[in-house]
């Protein structure tokens, strides 16, 4: 039987802030919880879950009775990309320097576009790494180097 | 009236040719620095302390105070432009100026933003110079429940931000407050949700979500239908708000002033709360509520104006207690 969802929208948010909630429960579970007149670490996170776990369930129940937005689509490749790029630029920034890092985001980032081009992305990856080395490394002396930890032994 | 006679001499020393200089070094400067995004006052200063090192002691002072407020205003440009706040206190600025923005009216956003922000600095800046001992008795009245009624009524105030689904406003500031609980455990001291990543005790910066939550939030907003989105590349052109404009804009900027001035007083509320409760206000007794978060210039007006004077009167605990 096909799932009727009226309200994608609530449909979708509410699975996120389960799940979200659930991520924080399934952590919080080892800290202590101590009591309501001594709080432990892990009251507050377990009561904002509990809470968050609500409000995410009455969505999901929600959104197959009454009817809301659509969803106009996601765009996985986008996402992914960009948070790939992220990603790599914090993994890259210590061991391969400043230039490597930023090309890597720039480059990735760009993927995502269906306007890219390589000739273009490749400039873009020159200029913006240039451009960050000489003013957050040399103009304002950001601890970051411009040769990471790999190419220095 | 001693109060006139110190302004007097303090105005003698700022007026100089050389200290107005070195204040204008330090607003280019900061501004330069300060629309890089991400970058706050707080880490421009950080980065441009140096720069400072070799001047006179009020010279430096003038040139740091010069630094300090072109970043925060950089940080407002930003948020206009390309919806990336600097700090927090200029998120708000964010919702309607991008809007603005959009539609073609980044300058006058801008104009506003600074015509705001220079209203309600000088006003406050008054304020700390003549009343600014019998405000610090109202502050140190301010203890654990007035905090706690003052977070719930932040709070409440970020549902009334929300534009759309009520329900789902509500999780996203319970979401926010379960990403505030990462770091360390006021109470035990009990590193939570850290992953073992010591660069996680602290906690999860406030520039960092504004930076993965509207920033890259939008690039990846702008890859949904990359066929028929307009990229957003308007020229800003006509910096000056019409006359329609600053017939909306006078009422904000002044409860803007008036409720930041306020709220700024009260030890670690500052400018960030009474932005909030600018543009809350506004929304609310405005009649154009409808227009907010889709680019009303009130909305720009006066949570830039509040937060000025909410930074500005934050000194007055600071100063005095």
């Amino acid at each position: 039987m096909r799932l009727n969802i009226r309200n994608p929208a609530d449909f979708w948010s509410g699975l996120l802030f389960l799940v979200v909630a659930s991520a924080f429960l399934w952590i919080a579970r080892t800290y202590d919880f101590g009591s309501p007149l001594r709080m432990g670490p892990s009251f507050f996170p377990v009561v904002l879950s509990i809470v968050l776990a609500a409000i995410g369930l009455v969505a999901l129940l929600r959104s197959f009775t009454v009817s809301g937005e659509r969803l106009e689509g996601f765009a996985f490749k986008g996402l992914v990309l960009v948070t790939l790029g992220s990603v790599l630029f914090g993994a890259l920034i210590e061991r391969a320097g400043i230039i490597i890092a930023v090309s890597a985001i720039t480059l990735v980032s760009a993927y995502a576009s269906v306007r890219f081009t390589w000739k273009q992305g490749l400039a873009m990856a020159i200029l913006l790494s240039a451009f960050c080395a000489l003013v957050f490394v040399f103009g304002l002396g950001v601890p970051m180097p411009i040769l990471g930890s790999w190419f220095l032994d | 009236m001693d109060v006139i006679s110190n302004l007097l001499l303090g105005f003698q020393t700022a007026g100089t040719f050389l200290n107005l200089g070195y204040c204008f070094i330090g607003v280019f400067l900061g501004t330069l620095i300060g629309v890089l995004p991400g970058l706050g006052p707080v880490a421009t200063i950080a980065m441009l302390l140096p720069a400072t090192f070799g001047l006179p002691p009020v010279s430096a002072l003038i040139m740091l105070s010069g630094i300090y407020y072109g970043a925060q205003y950089g940080g407002s440009t930003t948020a206009i432009l390309i919806n990336l706040p600097g700090e927090s206190s200029s998120v708000i600025t964010a919702l309607d100026g991008y809007a603005m923005a959009r539609k073609g009216r980044a300058g006058v956003a801008l104009a506003t933003a600074a015509i705001g922000s220079f209203f309600a600095g000088t006003v406050s800046t008054l304020l700390i110079a003549f009343a600014a001992p019998p405000l610090a008795q109202v502050a140190l009245k301010f203890g654990p429940p007035e905090y706690f009624s003052l977070m719930v009524l932040g709070l409440s105030a970020s549902v009334v931000l929300a534009h759309g689904s009520l329900l789902r406003a509500l999780g996203m500031i319970v979401f926010g407050l379960l990403l505030g609980v990462v770091g360390t455990d006021p109470n035990a001291a009990v590193q939570r949700f850290t992953f073992g990543i010591p660069e996680l005790a602290d906690g999860i910066g406030f520039v960092t979500v504004a930076m993965g939550m509207f920033g890259v939030g939008e690039i990846i907003r702008n890859l949904e239908n990359e066929s028929d989105r307009s990229v957003f590349v308007s020229k800003v052109n006509s910096l000056m708000p019409n006359r329609e404009d600053w017939r909306r804009i006078i009422g904000p900027i002044l409860r803007g002033t008036a409720l930041g001035s306020a709220l700024g007083i009260l030890p670690g509320g500052g400018a960030m709360l009474s932005s909030f409760a600018a543009y809350s206000l506004e929304k609310r007794i405005s009649r154009r509520s409808s227009e907010f978060g889709k680019g009303a210039i009130e909305g720009v007006a006066a949570p830039e104006s509040a937060n000025n004077a909410g930074a500005q009167t934050s000194f007055i605990p600071i100063l005095t207690l």
